[in-house]
């Protein structure tokens, strides 16, 4: 079952930008991508740990920091050739605030 | 809307070539139909004397499978050539008697095997060196018969030769010159493959006039001018080829010794296109396979109509595919007036380099034996690099230029599997090497994507370029003569600063749209560099592109490898007093740094703060006199300076002094690449100013002023630009290098590459020669620091980007209802 929680104003975070979000379990990265689409996913890169959150955006992917995965944020799949997942979790917006769907959140803590 | 349909005519290497660049560009455009004389799908033809040798089979050198066409929507007609093309109804006729409209037609009808006219030509037994049956044939014979004869000691004949010995037959080539390859060496050159070749058994007959053919049916010997004989089983001819024009020529286009085709690949009827080697362009024919896919990448961009793109010609090199004979040849190898040559001789190695020089440009190369910096020549050739600077050393190859970082490890064709190539991602050339062949890889981003290699800082680049061209062969070594910035443009670095500055594109949206980029908003690789290009184009108008920055220069300090950041306040020339220490300090204590370091460039680095401490650790170090240091950018970074005449007893000036003077003048500047400067009071240069961009070596009688250093993955020691005397001097001729580096400098390129690439000579012309444009430089580089000396610390210590340092906080996690 869906818990929705409003989280921010969309225009809280920067286009082809992200801002981190500091949950109890662990910190989550908000992305906001050229066409306003807002995808969440862990702020943690499978590869060694980097911030994902602190990537350039381009396209529906992130490159992370560190060691320029790319990552996809529809499903936080890696992109090739490299391997890895990082969890992705349910975001909407509506009328220019992004909620999160804490049920998606609480089964990965 | 209607498809069009566009017909290609071969289907060869360069028409399918020209339909996978089209697809990349528009899949969906055209209905695509190919017909293709032989009934086989497209291989690659550069291989058959391989498949001959028997070194590959067929099916290994199939490009395209059947399969593909049909997974790609184009209709294959194999076995059934065109006949016929009626350009008023714009149909063209198979030789089945099919019948299909075009809107525009692709001419790739390839060339034929010159035959020469003897009498006898016709007799069985007496073919080209074309097409897979032309090699079908030979393997027949070589089971049968025992004696053949090759005319033609060019690169196909001795192909051709090399591979019917290798099944077995005894064969003789014969050559009407006195040397073989004589379009591709020189006298020495080819005497030594000659003799190597007579080694390895083949007989030669020299300047050797065919006067017929002799047989019944079939074939039995060949004639010379003067009576002599030899026996012959088979012939084979390859004495050239001619482009195959007759399709074109009959049906009323403009026909040379090819097709005559435009800058576009157009022929004399707009609708219909040709590329390959039918094709005549600015009076020249190819045969190669390199300048066939640079016309394949033209012509598919008409076809999509982008309608930019231009083949202006391509300069070529050869090798010859004979196993254990190395060898290599480019442009004009034979000295003419006024052209030089260096040459390196070794007959007891069988070792022959030669290059042909003029103006200290590289004209021509011939190279046996060890052609290992045959790709390096080539590429300085085209590039038309003065090489006046390594020209001593320049026939000892690439890995001789004082790289004290690899060293001979160039040599990348005698390294073991085991051998580390990148260091910094700790891939083995086995790996590279496999993930070539395995992958089926073709180029080096392709080979960086799967390995790694090379992908880091991009030191082994070289080395990987030339595995990627010794394991998949000549047809793919082929480097573009320009490199795209990414492979989101066709456009090259400096295509790209161009246009900016022309065209006055004055934001990332409109270089995007001018320029065609392939993606919506760009990639890591572009999106930096065009936010560098057009700040630097338009300093104080363009609005920089915070989130086309790399994380360290969005929230101005290092990103370490637990996500924690380090701060390095500026201290100009490395000078600092108690109190800024003291201030130092007391950050240190307020927010925990758990470690502090002095850096390579005189500064003090605080490691390990969080990023939302960020702004008010500027704020307290702002509030101490300090500004960033722009330790973690592309920009100018510090002014290492030694103790100077004020202290030091064999001080010649006031080094420290100077620096600060020169750091005054250049902190805040974004740059290329990263940027260090160094002032040494004395020749003993404690600043060690020689391994920097800009170093200053202070001498009794004035300031040595070095340029294109660099200390870091590769050790280069500067180059002298000139000697100057006053101190006003020293910052103007460094404002304007720098402002010449920002300029034309491509993005992450240091100087010391930078001056390598575009010569010492050119640097010098500009910056002390051309006394005006240097002032213009200098001017041009203080109107961009106006706007550029802006403390991005205290800006946002005061709040600017605050989304950037304020995490979003998610503060009760309610159970799940």
């Amino acid at each position: 079952m869906n818990n929705w929680v409003a989280i921010t104003k969309l225009e809280e975070i920067p286009v082809l930008g992200a801002r981190k979000l500091q949950t109890e379990y662990f910190d989550i990265a908000l992305f906001r991508t050229g066409s306003d689409e807002v995808f969440a996913l862990r702020d943690r890169c499978p590869h060694r740990g980097g911030p994902l959150s602190q990537g350039i955006v381009h396209g529906s992917a992130v490159t992370c920091p560190l060691h320029n995965w790319k990552i996809d944020l529809q499903n936080g799949e890696v992109q090739g050739p490299d391997q890895g997942c990082v969890h992705s979790f349910d975001v909407r917006v509506e009328e220019g605030v992004v909620y999160l769907d804490l049920a998606s959140l609480e089964s990965a803590a | 809307m209607k498809k069009q349909k566009l017909i290609l005519v071969g289907n060869g290497m360069a028409g399918m070539r020209t339909l996978e660049e089209l697809l990349k560009l528009e899949p969906d455009m055209y209905d695509i139909t190919v017909f293709g004389a032989e009934p086989h799908p497209n291989y690659n033809r550069i291989m058959l004397s391989p498949v001959l040798a028997g070194e590959k089979q067929v099916d290994e050198i199939i490009l395209n499978t059947i399969e593909w066409y049909e997974e790609n929507g184009i209709t294959l007609h194999t076995g059934d050539p065109v006949e016929a093309v009626d350009r008023k109804k714009r149909q063209i006729k198979t030789r089945s008697g099919l019948v299909c409209d075009y809107d525009r037609l692709l001419l790739a009808t390839g060339s034929n095997p010159f035959i020469i006219p003897v009498p006898g030509h016709e007799l069985t037994g007496v073919i080209g060196f074309r097409d897979i049956q032309d090699v079908e044939t030979m393997l027949a014979c070589a089971s049968k018969y025992k004696k053949a004869v090759v005319i033609g000691g060019g690169l196909l004949g001795l192909e051709a030769a090399n591979g019917l010995m290798k099944n077995g037959m005894e064969v003789t080539v014969v050559h009407l010159m006195d040397s073989l390859m004589e379009r591709q060496l020189d006298k020495p050159a080819s005497a030594l493959l000659k003799a190597s070749l007579e080694e390895s058994g083949l007989n030669f007959l020299m300047e050797a006039h065919t006067e017929a053919i002799v047989g019944d049916q079939r074939v039995k010997g060949v004639r010379f001018k003067g009576g002599s004989e030899v026996e012959a089983d088979l012939v084979v001819m390859a004495v050239g080829i001619r482009p195959n024009m007759q399709l074109a020529d009959s049906a009323g286009l403009h026909c040379e010794r090819g097709v005559v085709v435009n800058d576009t690949m157009q022929t004399f009827d707009p609708r219909i296109y040709a590329v390959g080697e039918c094709v005549q362009h600015r009076n020249n024919t190819y045969g190669l396979v390199a300048p066939l896919f640079e016309q394949a990448k033209v012509c598919a961009n008409h076809l999509a109509h982008l309608g930019f793109g231009r083949y202006e010609g391509s300069v070529t090199s050869t090798k010859l595919k004979v196993t254990g004979i190395d060898l290599f040849s480019a442009g004009e190898f034979n000295q003419g007036e006024g052209d030089e040559t260096l040459v390196l001789q070794d007959p007891a190695q069988g070792v022959y380099k030669k290059l042909v020089i003029s103006d200290n440009q590289i004209k021509g190369a011939v190279m046996y034996g060890d052609t290992m910096d045959g790709t390096w020549y080539f590429q300085l050739m085209r590039e038309g690099t003065d090489i006046s600077s390594f020209r001593s050393t320049i026939l000892f190859g690439q890995h001789d230029l004082g790289d004290a970082g690899h060293g001979d490890e160039t040599r990348v064709s005698m390294l073991s599997n085991e051998a580390e190539i990148c260091g910094c991602n700790g891939v083995c050339k086995g790996d590279i090497v496999n993930a070539i062949t395995s992958q089926g890889l073709f180029t080096l981003d392709e080979v960086r994507a799967h390995t790694k290699a090379s992908a880091s800082c991009g030191s082994c680049t070289g080395l990987v370029e030339s595995l990627l061209a010794s394991t998949v062969g000549e047809g793919y070594a082929a480097t573009p003569s320009k490199k795209a910035l990414c492979s989101c443009t066709v456009y090259s670095h400096d295509e790209i600063r161009a246009a900016i500055a022309n065209q006055e594109l004055k934001t990332m949206p409109a270089v995007f749209k001018s320029l065609e980029w392939k993606t919506a908003d760009g990639c890591p690789s572009c999106r930096p560099a065009l936010n560098y290009y057009l700040l630097a184009a338009w300093p104080g108008e363009y609005q920089d592109d915070a989130q086309s920055r790399f994380i360290n220069e969005r929230a101005h300090g290092n990103i370490q490898k637990d996500g924690t950041y380090s701060v390095v306040p500026r201290m100009f020339g490395g000078l600092c007093n108690a109190n800024e220490l003291r201030a130092i300090a007391d950050v240190a204590d307020k927010y925990q740094v758990p470690e502090i370091k002095v850096t390579g460039g005189q500064r003090i680095d605080l490691f390990g703060l969080k990023k939302e401490q960020l702004p008010s650790v500027w704020k307290d170090l702002a509030d101490a006199g300090f500004v960033s240091g722009h330790a973690y950018g592309k920009a100018m970074r510090t002014v290492k300076t030694c103790v100077g005449k004020n202290w030091c007893r064999f001080g010649t000036k006031d080094s420290t002094g100077l620096g600060v003077k020169l750091e005054e003048l250049t902190w805040g500047s974004w740059m290329p690449h990263k940027f260090k400067l160094a002032v040494s009071g004395c020749p003993r240069n404690c600043a060690e100013a020689t391994i920097k961009d800009f170093g200053v070596v202070c001498v009794d009688s004035g300031f040595e002023l070095h340029i294109g250093g660099n200390g870091g993955i590769k050790v280069r020691v500067t180059d002298l630009l000139c000697k100057v005397e006053t101190e006003v001097e020293v910052l103007e001729y460094a404002g304007a290098f720098i402002q010449c580096y920002r300029e034309e400098a491509h993005y992450l390129e240091r100087t010391a590459p930078w001056v390598e690439r575009v010569s010492l000579n050119y640097v010098k012309q500009r910056v002390v020669e051309d006394e005006a444009g240097r002032k213009a430089l200098f001017e041009r580089f203080k109107q961009s620091q106006k706007p550029a000396q802006i403390d991005p610390w205290r800006e946002r210590a005061e709040g600017s980007e605050g989304h950037e340092f304020t995490p979003l906080r998610l503060a009760r996690m309610r159970a799940a209802s």
